[in-house]
């Protein structure tokens, strides 16, 4: 089980790991996030456990999405990050990475679906050409594989010559999600992947994701608490550019510690 | 109650400037309607009266090769050939887009992904101060500096398709410039994301997504460059040499529709075969104004539906 460190105040309450029962895919040592002169992050400190779904809340500019965008370094063009993004050992945050090469193992899936004007199956191996696979058969069968994994196989399989664009919303998102993990990329970062999508595409998405945990970790930013609660393991609580809670799910919803997570989970700001 | 009930029976202030603003923009539309259509009516008059009035036959003025319409030619009818003008005005504008294009996208794909911040602060002013320069100017330095940098190097007297290529590549290269980066601009920044999410290198993403996408705005670019190398007068006209001969080389003296319109139309008589002649030359120019346009709007249209959400 988790250790509750760090409990001494009640302003912050950021749950660590034992490296002993927990393998950690991803963690954050004193992330800040600069904006010009402006400070966007400050202290984002987490840690990620491996093949499970954390989520992270809060009120709308809190940092969460840019937290992040940090983590694959989307980034990089727009704001200064500075401080430590430990994958396999490595501080990814570090000018020796290979950003386009780290990409490949940490995917994104945004708020908004975005994919490009092709058909379906071209939007699917569009990042496998990239890499030089070119064989028929093995895009094929990447792509089938894909669409199974974001459950849209039997919706699409005799369309997939059309234009992505002609999919509805939810559709969209969830060939994103199959775009992004065509690349069997380790971790997936989805960015309020739901906000944009009727309550029945977001439960497909939902299923989805609770599908792929087995085989990915996987980090969610989402507005909606409820589907916080549903799908994720792990609950960030941001506020200001501060992560101020960090635990268990259950515990969040049910026993905060911060007195401020209390007010947002309850509803009385945010 | 009665005074509601007389307020809404009658017209309002509000409501009689709202009909007045109406007249006057319909009144401004159907004007330049008008003249639209009377330009296109007088050119037509004049330049079918060749075909018409004159007998000339139409097939022979786009066919033949040599133009004096003063004179008869070797057909025993008047000379009025228009194929070395038509070749030469197509030939033109075919070789400066081709020229510009690269450099035009190159220069876009800097501007708006590459270093985007100096971009806008120093190349889209330069560039859209180039749109500015009179074409005098550039006819100008195209006498004095391309003219003789030809005749230098490839031979020749230096007057011809080349020289007005080069004078034309560097005039229609901001617009080709500005209107591609608009289009490139125009590429939403999600389609960058979604690429650059995927593992993909800036490279692979400029070149495969973002280019891509803004195809159909650089090819509407390019046809409008093409439309305003095809309509340019007065710079081509100081550097190409004017000889109504059918383009043996680059560098050999040709003409171009629009200049010998420009250095006939003032040495002729209204009505008068001669006259006439130069009006179809500029009813042919119109023509094909009319198909640039139109291919731009096709394209435009094409466009916004492959890219329909």
């Amino acid at each position: 089980m988790a250790d509750n460190t760090n409990l001494t105040t009640n302003q912050r309450n950021i749950m660590k790991f034992d490296p002993k029962d927990h393998e950690i895919a991803l963690s954050t040592e004193d992330l800040h996030v600069f904006y010009g002169k402006t400070e966007g992050i400050s202290e984002g400190d987490l840690q990620f456990e491996r093949y499970k779904i954390s989520a992270l809340i809060g009120p709308s500019g809190s940092g969460k999405s840019t937290y992040l965008r940090s983590l694959n370094r989307m980034n990089d063009r727009i704001a200064t990050v500075t401080g430590k993004i430990m994958y396999r050992g490595l501080d990814i945050n570090s000018n020796d990475i290979d950003v386009y090469e780290m990409r490949r193992h940490i995917g994104m899936v945004f708020q908004r679906p975005n994919p490009f004007a092709k058909s379906i199956y071209e939007n699917i191996a569009f990042a496998l050409r990239q890499r030089g696979m070119n064989k028929k058969q093995e895009l094929d069968e990447v792509v089938e594989r894909s669409l199974r994994q974001a459950a849209m196989w039997d919706q699409v399989k005799d369309d997939l010559n059309k234009s992505a664009l002609a999919l509805s919303g939810g559709q969209q998102q969830r060939l994103c999600i199959a775009r992004a993990i065509a690349i069997k990329p380790d971790i997936l970062l989805l960015d309020e992947p739901a906000s944009a999508l009727d309550p029945v595409s977001t439960s497909q998405i939902e299923d989805t994701l609770l599908e792929l945990k087995q085989n990915y970790t996987i980090i969610i930013v989402t507005h909606n608490m409820q589907q916080a609660s549903r799908i994720s393991d792990y609950t960030a609580f941001f506020n200001l550019g501060k992560v101020l809670e960090y635990a268990e799910t259950g515990d969040i919803f049910t026993n905060p510690k911060v007195d401020l997570t209390n007010d947002y989970i309850s509803g009385n700001f945010g | 109650m009665d005074k509601i009930r007389a307020s809404l029976l009658k017209k309002s202030i509000a409501s009689k400037i709202e009909r007045r603003g109406k007249i006057i923009s319909l009144t401004c539309l159907a004007l330049i309607i008008l003249v639209v259509f009377l330009i296109f009516y007088f050119v037509a008059s004049r330049g079918l009266a060749t075909f018409f009035q004159n007998h000339i036959n139409f097939w022979q003025f786009l066919s033949g090769t040599q133009w004096n319409p003063g004179t008869t030619g070797t057909n025993g009818q008047p000379a009025v050939g228009a194929l070395p003008m038509i070749v030469g005005s197509f030939l033109i504008t075919i070789l400066s887009a081709i020229v510009a294009t690269p450099f035009a996208i190159g220069t876009a794909v800097f501007m708006t992904e590459i270093s985007p911040r100096r971009g806008a602060q120093i190349l889209r002013p330069v560039t859209e101060l180039l749109v500015g320069i009179p074409s005098v100017v550039y006819g100008f330095i195209g006498l004095q500096v391309v003219v003789p940098f030809v005749r230098n190097t490839f031979g020749g007297s230096g007057y011809g398709i080349l020289s007005g290529t080069f004078v034309l590549f560097v005039m229609i290269l901001p617009t080709v410039t500005s209107m591609s980066a608009d289009a490139l601009n125009a590429v939403p920044r999600y389609y960058r994301e979604a690429s650059l999410a995927l593992g993909a290198t800036r490279w692979q993403t400029i070149y495969k997504v973002v280019l891509r996408a803004a195809i159909p705005g650089m090819l509407t670019a390019i046809v409008f460059g093409m439309a305003r190398a095809f309509g340019e007068a007065l710079a081509v006209q100081m550097v190409i040499g004017n000889a109504t001969l059918l383009p043996q080389n680059l560098v050999s003296p040709a003409s171009t529709l629009t200049s010998i319109l420009t250095m006939g139309i003032g040495n002729t008589v209204m009505g008068s075969l001669q006259n006439n002649a130069l009006w179809s030359l500029a009813m042919i120019l119109l023509l094909m104004s009319l198909v640039f346009n139109m291919v731009i709007r096709y394209i435009g249209r094409k466009g916004k539906l492959n890219n329909e959400r």
